[in-house]
C-alpha cells in the first residue's frame, strides 16, 4: 500500500491556560505513529495565553503548531472550535486526528467526525499502525480486547484517557514551526458558555495516590459503600469505583476508573467488592501490587490480582477497620 | 405543540452483560441469552421530558434503531407517559457504529419534523462511545450541550444548561430547537405504574424500514459505518493470585501485614 504523507493530528487541551497532561501524551504517541508513517505531527492548540506551550509541545514530538490565541477562544465554544478545525482539517487533510477524553474532547470529538463525515472511536487503550498502514484503535470489550480500524474514511479519529499513554521524555533540541491562526471566528453563537466553575474535588487525587481502592457492585448499599470511603480515609488511599457505583449514586462519575473513566497506576490498588471487568481492569493495569476483595472464590478478578480475599466486603470491611484503628493505636504507644 | 424527542436504546441488561465473553480459541463473541432493558441513562433523558411535558404541555415521542425486539422498551416509555414510539428496524441497519446510528436516527428524527428539543442519554451502557448525540446534533444542524446536569427553561426559544465537567462544571445557555445529551444526576425517573402499563397497552408503536426513511442502503448499517471491527482477542492474565486463608479476623491480619510490607501503612 501506497504511504499517506499527511500529518497525524493532536487537538491539544488546555484549563485556564495551564495544558493537560493527555495532550503531550497523545504527542508523544503521534510521534511514534508518525515515524512508522514517516510522517509529520502537528497540533491544534487554541485559547487565550497558550503561546507558551508551543516550544513544550514541540519538545514532545510535534512538528508544526497551529495555535489559535486569541480571547474569543479562551474557553472552549463547541460552535466556534468545531468550525475552526473543520476548515483547517479540511485544508490539511491529516490522515489521523487524536482527542484526549477529557469532558471537552469527549463532545468536541464527535462534533469535528461528524462535520468531516469520518469513524471515531471512543477511549482507546492503545493505538498502533497495522501492515495496511491504517490506524489499529485497541478497546476493552467482552472480556477481551478487540481492533477497531477506519479504512476508508479520513481522518481516522480517536480520544484516549489521559495515562493511557505516559509522558513523552522532552526533546528540547527538537525544532518545529509555529502557524498562527487569525480571526474572523464563526459568529453563529447557538450556544454560549455562561461560566465555567471549577470545584476542588473531595478526597485523594486518584492520580497522584499510591494507594487506590476502588469499591464496586458488591458494596451492597450505601451503608457498604460509606465503609469503604471510610477504609480509604483510614488508609490515606484514592477511593475509586466501578460503574454501577456510579449508577447507584454512590460515588461520583470523575471517579470511576476504567476505560471511560480515569487511568491510574499506583503502588497499590485494593478493589473491593469488583468483578475484575476488563473496561475497569484497564484503568488499573499499572498498579504495582493489585489485592481484591470478593465474596465469590471464582470470580474472574482474582485472575487478575496478586492478592485475594475470599468473603462479604461487609463484614470484613468492618472487622478490617477495627483491626487497622489497633494496629495504628500500637504504633503511636510504640514510638 | 412544543416536540420532543427522546432517543432510547434498547442493552443488554447491565447485570448480566458480564456474561457476553470472548471465546478464546474462535475470537467470536459467545452468544447467550442476555435480557434487554432501556438504557439506564435514557431513562433519566426520558424523565427530563415528561417532567417538560407536565409544565407545558409537550408532545413526547420516544426513538429507537434497532431489532424487532427493541419495541419492548418503547412500550415501556410509554407506559411511563411518552405519547409516542417509533422503532427504526430494518435488517440493512444492523452493524452501525456510532456514525451509522447517529445518521439513521437523524433521518428519523427529520421524518418526525417540527421538533423543539431533542434528548439522549449520555452514554449507552454497551456502546458507550457518548457520540451518538453530538453526531445527530451536527447532522441535524442542531446546537449541543452536552452532560446535562440540570436545564432550567427560560423561555420557549432558548434554556439555560448546567453541564458537567471534570472538577465542576459549565453553565451553558442555549438556543432552541437543540439537542442535548444527560447525565443521571439531572432527575429521579419515575416508577411504572400500572395504570400507565394499562394505558399503553392501547398505545401502538409505529416502525419505520430503511424505505419509509427514503435513504440509500449504503448511509445505514455496517455499509455505512466508517469504522469495522478487525480483530477480537482474550487477553492473557499475567499475575497470579495468593488467597489469603483464615478467620475473618486472620485474614484482615495478613492483610494489614500486606499493607505494611506495601508502605501503604
Ligand atoms: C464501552 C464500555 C465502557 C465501560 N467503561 C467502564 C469504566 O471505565 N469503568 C468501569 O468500572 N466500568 C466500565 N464499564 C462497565 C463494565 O463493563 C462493568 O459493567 C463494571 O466494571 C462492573 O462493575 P462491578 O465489578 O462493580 O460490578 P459487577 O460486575 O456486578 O460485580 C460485582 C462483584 O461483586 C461481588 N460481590 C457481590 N456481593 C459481594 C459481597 N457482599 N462482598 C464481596 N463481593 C461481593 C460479586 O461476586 C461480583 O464479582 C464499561 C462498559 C462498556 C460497555
Ligand atoms: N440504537 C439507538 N437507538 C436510539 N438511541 C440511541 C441508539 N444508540 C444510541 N442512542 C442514544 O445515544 C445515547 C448515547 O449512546 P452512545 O453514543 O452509544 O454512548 C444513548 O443514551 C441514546 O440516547
Amino acid at each position: 500500500m501506497k504511504k499517506d504523507n499527511n500529518p497525524i493530528w493532536v487537538l491539544a487541551d488546555q484549563e485556564n491556560c495551564n495544558l493537560l497532561a493527555v495532550t503531550s501524551q497523545l504527542v508523544g504517541q503521534a510521534r511514534i505513529l508518525a515515524d512508522v508513517l514517516e510522517t509529520s505531527v502537528e497540533v491544534v492548540l487554541l485559547g487565550d495565553g497558550v503561546q507558551t506551550h508551543s516550544e513544550k509541545l514541540i519538545a514532545a514530538g510535534a512538528d508544526r503548531i497551529y495555535m489559535g490565541n486569541d480571547p474569543e477562544l479562551a474557553t472552549y465554544h463547541p460552535e466556534i472550535y468545531t468550525d475552526l478545525i473543520v476548515k483547517l482539517a479540511k485544508e490539511h487533510k491529516p490522515q489521523i486526528m487524536l482527542v484526549g477524553s477529557t469532558s471537552t474532547g469527549r463532545e468536541l470529538a464527535p462534533l469535528v467526525a461528524a462535520r468531516l463525515k469520518t469513524g471515531l472511536t471512543a477511549h482507546c487503550i492503545d493505538l498502533g499502525i497495522n501492515q495496511e498502514l491504517l490506524l489499529e484503535q485497541k478497546i476493552p470489550a467482552y472480556g477481551g480486547e478487540i481492533t477497531i480500524v477506519c479504512p476508508d474514511k479520513r481522518p481516522q479519529m480517536a480520544t484516549v484517557a489521559q495515562g493511557v499513554f505516559s509522558d513523552p521524555p522532552p526533546d528540547e533540541g527538537r525544532r518545529g514551526d509555529v502557524v498562527s491562526i487569525q480571526g474572523p471566528f464563526l459568529s453563529s453563537r447557538r450556544v454560549q458558555t455562561l461560566e465555567v466553575v471549577m470545584e476542588e474535588p473531595a478526597g485523594i487525587p486518584l492520580d497522584t495516590a499510591s494507594c487506590v481502592l476502588a469499591g464496586g457492585a458488591g458494596a451492597g448499599d450505601l451503608n457498604g459503600w460509606k465503609q469503604i470511603a471510610e477504609l480509604a480515609t483510614v488508609l490515606n488511599a484514592g477511593l475509586g469505583c466501578t460503574r454501577p457505583a456510579v449508577d447507584e449514586g454512590w460515588a461520583e462519575l470523575e471517579t470511576m476508573i476504567g476505560q471511560s473513566g480515569k487511568m491510574v497506576s499506583p503502588d497499590t490498588y485494593l478493589g473491593i467488592g469488583l468483578s475484575g471487568e476488563q473496561q475497569h481492569m484497564v484503568g488499573v493495569a499499572g498498579a504495582k501490587v493489585m489485592i481484591a476483595i470478593n465474596s465469590d472464590k471464582k470470580s474472574p478478578v482474582f485472575d487478575q490480582v496478586d492478592v485475594g480475599i475470599v468473603d462479604d466486603c461487609q463484614a470484613f470491611v468492618a472487622v478490617l477497620l477495627e483491626k487497622i484503628r489497633q494496629y495504628k493505636k500500637q504504633q503511636v504507644s510504640c514510638q | 405543540m412544543f416536540k420532543i424527542v427522546v432517543c432510547v436504546k434498547a442493552v443488554p441488561d447491565p447485570k448480566e452483560a458480564c456474561n457476553l465473553k470472548i471465546d478464546p480459541v474462535t475470537k467470536t463473541l459467545l452468544r447467550c441469552d442476555v435480557s434487554m432493558v432501556l438504557n439506564p441513562l435514557d431513562k433519566h433523558a426520558l424523565e427530563a421530558a415528561l417532567q417538560i411535558k407536565a409544565e407545558t404541555e409537550a408532545h413526547v415521542c420516544v426513538l429507537s434503531m434497532g431489532p424487532p425486539e427493541a419495541g419492548s422498551i418503547l412500550k415501556e416509555c410509554m407506559a411511563l407517559g411518552a405519547d409516542e414510539g417509533i422503532l427504526l428496524s430494518d435488517p440493512c441497519f444492523g452493524g452501525a457504529d456510532a456514525y451509522a446510528t447517529a445518521y439513521t436516527l437523524a433521518t428519523g428524527v427529520q421524518k418526525i419534523g417540527a421538533v423543539d428539543v431533542v434528548l439522549c442519554g449520555m452514554a449507552s451502557s454497551d456502546g458507550a462511545t457518548e457520540w451518538v448525540g453530538p453526531e445527530m446534533a451536527i447532522m441535524l444542524d442542531l446546537p449541543v450541550v452536552t452532560m446535562a446536569q440540570e436545564i432550567s427553561m427560560l423561555d420557549g426559544e432558548s434554556w439555560e444548561v448546567k453541564a458537567a465537567r471534570e472538577n465542576g462544571y459549565r453553565r451553558m445557555r442555549v438556543r432552541l430547537p437543540a439537542l442535548l445529551t444527560v447525565t443521571r444526576d439531572l432527575n429521579t425517573p419515575r416508577a411504572l405504574s400500572f395504570s400507565g402499563i394499562i394505558k399503553a397497552r392501547k398505545k401502538v408503536i409505529t416502525q419505520w424500514s430503511l424505505k419509509d426513511l427514503g435513504v440509500p442502503a449504503e448511509k445505514v448499517g455496517i455499509k455505512g459505518s466508517p469504522t469495522i471491527v478487525t480483530e477480537m482477542c482474550a487477553v492473557e492474565n499475567t499475575r497470579k493470585v495468593e488467597f489469603l486463608e483464615g478467620t475473618r479476623e486472620e485474614k484482615a491480619e495478613l492483610l494489614i501485614q500486606k499493607l505494611v510490607e506495601g508502605g501503604v501503612l
